[in-house]
C-alpha cells in the first residue's frame, strides 16, 4: 500500500471518529444519550496511528474516554452510538455505556472507568502473550491523570522487571479532569519522565500527527516483539470538548485552546495528504463518505430497538446467567 | 522427585493447597501461578511448597509487593487464554487491590455484554485466632460477598481444599478462594486423583434433628466441637458446612432447617454485614414456616481483631458461644 493510500485510510478513520463524536454530542443535547460521555475529539490520531502500527491480534485496553479506540479497532460507529443510546444493538448490549465500549472481536478488551486500573491488565495480557509464545503485544492507553495513581507505577515496574511486550501510551491532554496535570505532578512529562526510573525507554510524540504516532508505536511494538521489553509513549494532544458532558472547560485559557485547535489532528493529516499529492477532490470525497457513514449509523442506531430487559440478568457468569444461589 | 509431596494417606490443609494446585497444573498447561514469595520460598505459609521445583519459573512467578499488579495482571492474563492462580498473602491485603475485586473482575463480563471471560482464582490466607493483630487476622469473606460477580470458596478440610481448588481453577468465572490460616496444620484423608467438589454444594458434616449449625471454614470445627458438647445435654445438632458463599447452597440449608426447625449460624466474619445475615434473610423469607425459634447468629464482635489471645478469643466465635446460642433457642 502506498503512503498516500494508507494515510488516506487513516484520515478517513479519523474523520469517521470525529463525526461520530460530534453525533454523540448532538444526541446528548437532544436527550437521546443519557448518563455521561467523555468525547475523544482531538485525540483521534493517537488511536488511529497506534492501531495502524499494530497487528489485528494485538491487545488494546482503553479508558472511559475510549470511543476512538473501540472504533480504531473495528467497532462500528453504529454499534458505538447504539450503545450510548441504550439500544439492544449496542456494542455491549447496552450494559456498558459510553465509558465501557469494548470490541473483543478486535482484541480491544475494554474501556475502564477507574483511572489506571487497566494498566496492570495490559501487563497481564502481555505476560499471557509471552507465556503462549504468540509475539502479540498489549497496549494500554491512558490519560495524564493516570500517571499519579499507584496502579501506573505497579504496572510499569512489573512490565519492566518481567520485560513484557507492553506499550504504555499516555494521551497527555494537559488536564486530568479540570486541574492542569502540571499543577499536581512532580514531573514535566508525567508519563515519559517516570519511565527511566523503571529502566524503560520513553518517547514523547506529537499525538496530533497520525504518522508520528504510527511510527513511534511501530518502533515500540517491534522492540516488544523482539523481547526487548516495554515502552512508554507520551502522546501530546488536546481534547476539543471538556472532560465530560457537564464540563464546558472554561478553565482552559482561550489562547491555549486556539493554539491546539489550529493543530487539529485531522488538519495535520490533511496537510500531509496534500503534500503527498492527494487532490482536494479526493479528500472531499473521503469527508463526504465519512459523513454519510456516520449519518447512516445515527439513523440505524435511532431506529434500533431499545435495550432488551432480559439482558439485565445475563452475562454475570460464564454460563450466561446470573444465578447466585442454589 | 522434588516437587509436591504425594506419598501418604493423610495430608495437611497446608499441603492440600499445593497439592490441589499441582493436580490442576499437571492437567492443564495454561494454569499459571503468581504472587509474593510463592516461588523458591514456597509461600509464607508454605502453601505453595514444591510447586516451583516441579513446574519451574515459567509457571510459578514471584511478584513484587504490588497487589494491584498481581491481581490486575492475573485479570489481563485470564482474559487472554491463561488460567491464573494469584495469591494475595493475607486476605487483609485484598484491600490493597480491592478495585479489581469490586470494580474490574466481577463486572467486565457483564458490562461488555459477555464479550470477555475471566477464569481466574485469587487465593488468600484468611482468618484469625493466631495472634497476628488487626491487620493480619480478619475473616473478610463477607467483603467478597458484597460484590455480585465473584464466586467465593472457603474450605474446611484438606479434601475440600483439593476438591474445591479443582473446581475453582476449572471454573470460567472468577473465584476468590479463602484458605483459613488456623486450619493449615490440620490433617485429613488425602483424596484420590480426580477428586473435585462442585462449587455451590454445601455438605451436611454431622447429622442431627434439633438445631442446624451452619458454618464455614474454621467455624465448621467450632460448630462440630459445640455439637459434641450439646450431645452430652441431649441436643442433637446438625452441622452444615456451607463451603461456598457464592453460589450459596440455600437448598441444603432450607432442607436442614426443615428437619431441625432451628438455625444458628457460626461465622468468623464480623456480625455486621456477615454472611449469615444473607442466609438468615432468605431462611426467614422462604422458610419462616419451618422455624420453631428465633434464629441466632454467632459471629465475631464488631470490633477490630485485638492482639492478645484472651482478647481475640473474647471477640471471635467459640464453641462456648455456639453452645450458649443453641441453648437459648433449644427450648424456645
Amino acid at each position: 500500500m502506498s503512503d498516500s493510500t494508507e494515510l488516506l485510510r487513516m484520515y478517513e478513520q479519523m474523520a469517521v471518529i470525529r463525526r461520530t463524536e460530534k453525533a454523540a454530542y448532538d444526541l446528548f443535547l437532544a436527550g437521546m444519550v443519557k448518563g455521561t460521555t467523555h468525547l475523544a475529539s482531538g485525540h483521534e490520531a493517537v488511536a488511529v496511528g497506534a492501531s495502524a502500527a499494530l497487528r489485528p491480534d494485538d491487545y488494546v485496553f482503553a479508558t472511559y474516554r475510549g470511543h476512538h479506540h473501540a472504533m480504531a479497532r473495528g467497532a462500528s460507529p453504529e454499534a458505538c452510538l447504539a450503545e450510548l443510546m441504550q439500544k439492544s444493538t449496542g456494542l455491549c448490549k447496552a450494559k456498558g455505556g459510553s465509558m465501557h465500549l469494548t470490541h473483543a472481536a478486535g482484541n480491544m478488551l475494554g474501556s475502564y472507568a477507574i483511572v489506571g486500573a487497566h494498566l496492570p491488565m495490559a501487563v497481564g495480557a502481555a505476560w499471557s502473550a509471552r507465556l503462549r509464545g504468540t509475539e502479540q503485544v498489549a497496549v494500554a492507553f491512558f490519560g495524564d491523570g493516570a500517571t499519579n495513581i499507584g496502579a501506573f507505577h505497579e504496572a510499569l515496574n512489573l512490565a519492566a522487571v518481567w520485560r513484557l511486550p507492553v506499550i504504555f501510551v499516555c494521551e497527555n491532554n494537559l488536564y486530568m479532569e479540570y486541574t492542569p496535570i502540571a499543577a499536581v505532578t512532580a514531573a514535566d512529562h508525567p508519563a515519559a519522565d517516570r519511565a527511566p526510573a523503571y529502566r524503560m525507554s520513553a518517547q514523547i510524540v506529537d499525538g496530533n500527527d497520525v504518522i508520528a504516532v504510527r511510527e513511534v508505536v511501530a518502533s515500540a511494538a517491534q522492540r516488544a516483539r523482539a523481547g526487548e521489553g516495554p515502552t512508554v509513549i507520551e502522546a501530546e494532544t488536546y481534547r476539543h470538548y471538556g472532560h465530560s458532558r457537564t464540563d464546558p472547560a472554561t478553565y482552559r485559557p482561550a489562547e491555549e485552546v486556539e493554539r491546539w485547535l489550529k493543530h487539529d489532528p485531522i488538519d495535520v493529516a490533511r496537510a500531509r495528504l496534500e503534500a503527498l499529492g492527494v487532490t482536494p477532490d479526493t479528500i472531499k470525497d473521503t469527508d463526504e463518505r465519512a459523513s454519510a457513514e456516520v449519518a447512516a449509523a445515527v439513523a440505524a442506531a435511532k431506529a434500533a430497538p431499545a435495550a432488551d430487559i432480559a439482558e439485565a440478568f445475563t452475562d454475570v457468569w460464564a454460563d450466561g446467567g446470573a444465578a447466585w444461589r442454589v | 522427585m522434588a516437587g509436591v509431596k504425594t506419598d501418604s494417606g493423610t495430608i495437611t490443609y497446608r499441603e492440600a493447597v499445593a497439592e490441589g494446585i499441582a493436580r490442576e497444573m499437571r492437567r492443564d498447561p495454561t494454569v499459571i501461578c503468581l504472587g509474593e514469595d510463592i516461588g523458591p520460598a514456597g509461600g509464607v505459609f508454605k502453601t505453595t511448597a514444591g510447586l516451583f521445583e516441579e513446574f519451574g519459573p515459567q509457571r510459578i512467578w514471584d511478584t513484587p509487593i504490588s497487589e494491584q499488579a498481581i491481581v490486575g495482571a492475573a485479570m489481563g492474563a485470564a482474559m487472554t487464554g491463561i488460567r491464573p492462580v494469584a495469591e494475595i498473602m493475607f486476605s487483609d491485603f485484598l484491600a490493597c487491590c480491592w478495585d479489581y475485586l469490586a470494580n474490574e473482575i466481577p463486572k467486565v463480563r457483564y458490562m461488555t455484554g459477555g464479550q470477555v471471560t475471566v477464569p481466574l482464582v485469587i487465593r488468600t490466607a484468611n482468618g484469625g485466632g493466631l495472634g497476628f493483630g488487626a491487620q493480619h487476622s480478619q475473616a473478610v469473606e463477607n467483603w467478597a460477598l458484597a460484590i455480585p460477580g465473584l464466586k467465593i470458596v472457603a474450605p474446611s478440610t484438606p479434601a475440600d481444599v483439593i476438591g474445591l481448588m479443582a473446581s475453582a481453577i476449572r471454573s470460567d468465572d472468577p473465584v476468590v478462594f479463602f484458605e483459613h490460616k488456623g486450619l493449615f496444620a490440620s490433617k485429613g484423608p488425602r483424596p484420590p486423583e480426580g477428586h473435585h467438589v462442585e462449587l455451590g454444594r454445601a455438605a451436611v458434616v454431622r447429622e442431627g434433628t434439633d438445631v442446624t449449625l451452619l458454618a464455614l471454614a474454621s467455624t465448621v470445627h467450632t460448630a462440630l466441637a459445640a455439637a459434641d458438647r450439646l450431645a452430652e445435654d441431649g441436643i442433637s445438632a446438625e452441622v452444615v458446612d456451607l463451603r461456598c458463599l457464592i453460589p450459596m447452597d440455600l437448598t441444603t440449608v432450607l432442607a436442614s432447617v426443615a428437619k431441625t426447625s432451628r438455625l444458628v449460624t457460626v461465622e468468623e466474619n464480623p456480625y455486621q454485614a456477615g454472611w449469615g445475615a444473607t442466609v438468615v434473610s432468605v431462611v426467614v423469607d422462604e422458610g419462616f414456616h419451618l422455624l420453631d425459634a428465633p434464629v441466632r447468629r454467632v459471629a465475631s464482635a464488631n470490633v477490630p481483631l485485638p492482639f492478645a489471645d484472651a482478647l481475640e478469643n473474647e471477640v471471635m466465635p467459640t464453641a462456648d458461644k455456639v453452645v450458649a446460642a443453641v441453648r437459648s433457642v433449644a427450648n424456645f
